[in-house]
């Protein structure tokens, strides 16, 4: 039990999501969670005003239970499978981060600085998540695919177009915690 | 209902493996965009790696799949644009909020809350592509 409870290294990690993609291809469908938001804009309604939501949603609705199911084991991870949370960052993270102004660094999966409800409620804190988040939702329809369908499937299956894709993760990730995040924080 | 029960299986066990690994905090991905760990690219590399021996045995096997029909991967339609263009958008929210799609829904379940703003957001955004998409080069 104290295997489970400890945090899980890569090289079990890893190969365990491996076999997430594998089992959804084995049940007739694929690994692709940013596919749920476009589903849920149909199920919204937005197939009457935008074509690219007018289509049958319907078939797509055993992808919205892997979303079901995936919150519901981050709950019983979080609450009973887990000590209480610190993260083995590296030294070197820790202090930038400190630097940046962050602290109790790796105490929690997310720093209160940017997501407890104050600093939620600050104008910096609510364009920082709004932000993020409509870049990560636009980026990732407009490239077709995010981490579970390009880094994850579309590289498991060797695809280069999948590959170009999860270079401009980085190139975009890479530019904003280099370039971004200094003038930011 | 009983047809949804291996999805929701399978969900579980992703957010179980998400949690556990690390995958899905923030900390994590400005550790692995500062290349200050091995921890994120063990994981994406293992995954990747396993993968593709999965993909390998299952084309050498001619494994089936549970509608009768051979293992089929979903082939991305060709271009360069839409990818990089794309890809970096997606890989500039990723870094700000720490979270990809995956990570967005399992964090509701760790209990935090306001992740749901990231993914109003991200809502918001993806309407906003399927708005703008015939005039975006792809």
């Amino acid at each position: 039990m104290e295997y489970i409870l400890q945090p899980w290294p890569w090289y079990i990690s890893g190969p365990l999501i491996a076999i997430v993609m594998f089992l959804l291809l084995y049940f007739g469908k694929t690994f692709g969670m940013s596919s749920n938001l476009r589903t849920l804009c149909a199920i919204g309604g937005a197939g009457k005003r935008v074509e690219f939501f007018n289509y049958e949603w319907k078939n797509h609705r055993w992808n919205l239970v892997v979303v079901l199911g995936a919150i519901f084991g981050g709950f019983i991870a979080h609450y009973f499978l887990s000590n209480p949370i610190n993260i083995n960052l590296s030294e070197q993270t820790i202090k930038d981060l400190n630097a940046l102004g962050f602290n109790n660094v790796g105490k929690s999966l997310l720093p209160a600085e940017l997501f407890s409800w104050n600093a939620v409620l600050s104008l910096k804190g609510i364009l920082i998540l709004v932000i993020g988040g409509f870049l990560v939702g636009f980026g990732t329809r407009y490239a077709g695919g995010c981490t579970s369908g390009h880094a994850i499937t579309g590289l498991s299956s060797l695809q280069l177009p999948s590959l170009v894709a999860v270079i401009g993760f980085f190139l975009g990730g890479l530019i904003m915690i280099h370039l971004i995040y200094p003038i930011l924080f | 209902m009983g047809k949804f029960l291996k999805f929701f299986a399978v969900g579980l066990f992703f957010g179980i493996v998400l949690v556990k690994s690390e995958a899905v905090s923030w900390f994590r991905i400005f550790e692995m965009f500062k290349f200050q760990s091995f921890h994120m690219y063990g994981i994406i590399g293992t995954a990747v790696g396993t993968g593709i021996i999965l993909l390998l045995i299952s084309k050498k096997i001619k494994l089936k799949n549970t509608t009768g029909s051979f293992l089929r991967v979903p082939i991305k339609e060709r271009g360069f644009r839409r990818y990089i263009i794309g890809g970096t958008i997606f890989g500039l929210g990723w870094a700000l909020c720490g979270a990809c799609p995956g990570p967005m829904y399992i964090l509701i379940g760790t209990g935090a809350f306001s992740i749901l703003i990231v993914i109003a957001a991200a809502l918001l955004g993806t309407f906003v592509y399927g708005l703008l998409n015939d005039k975006l080069p792809h």
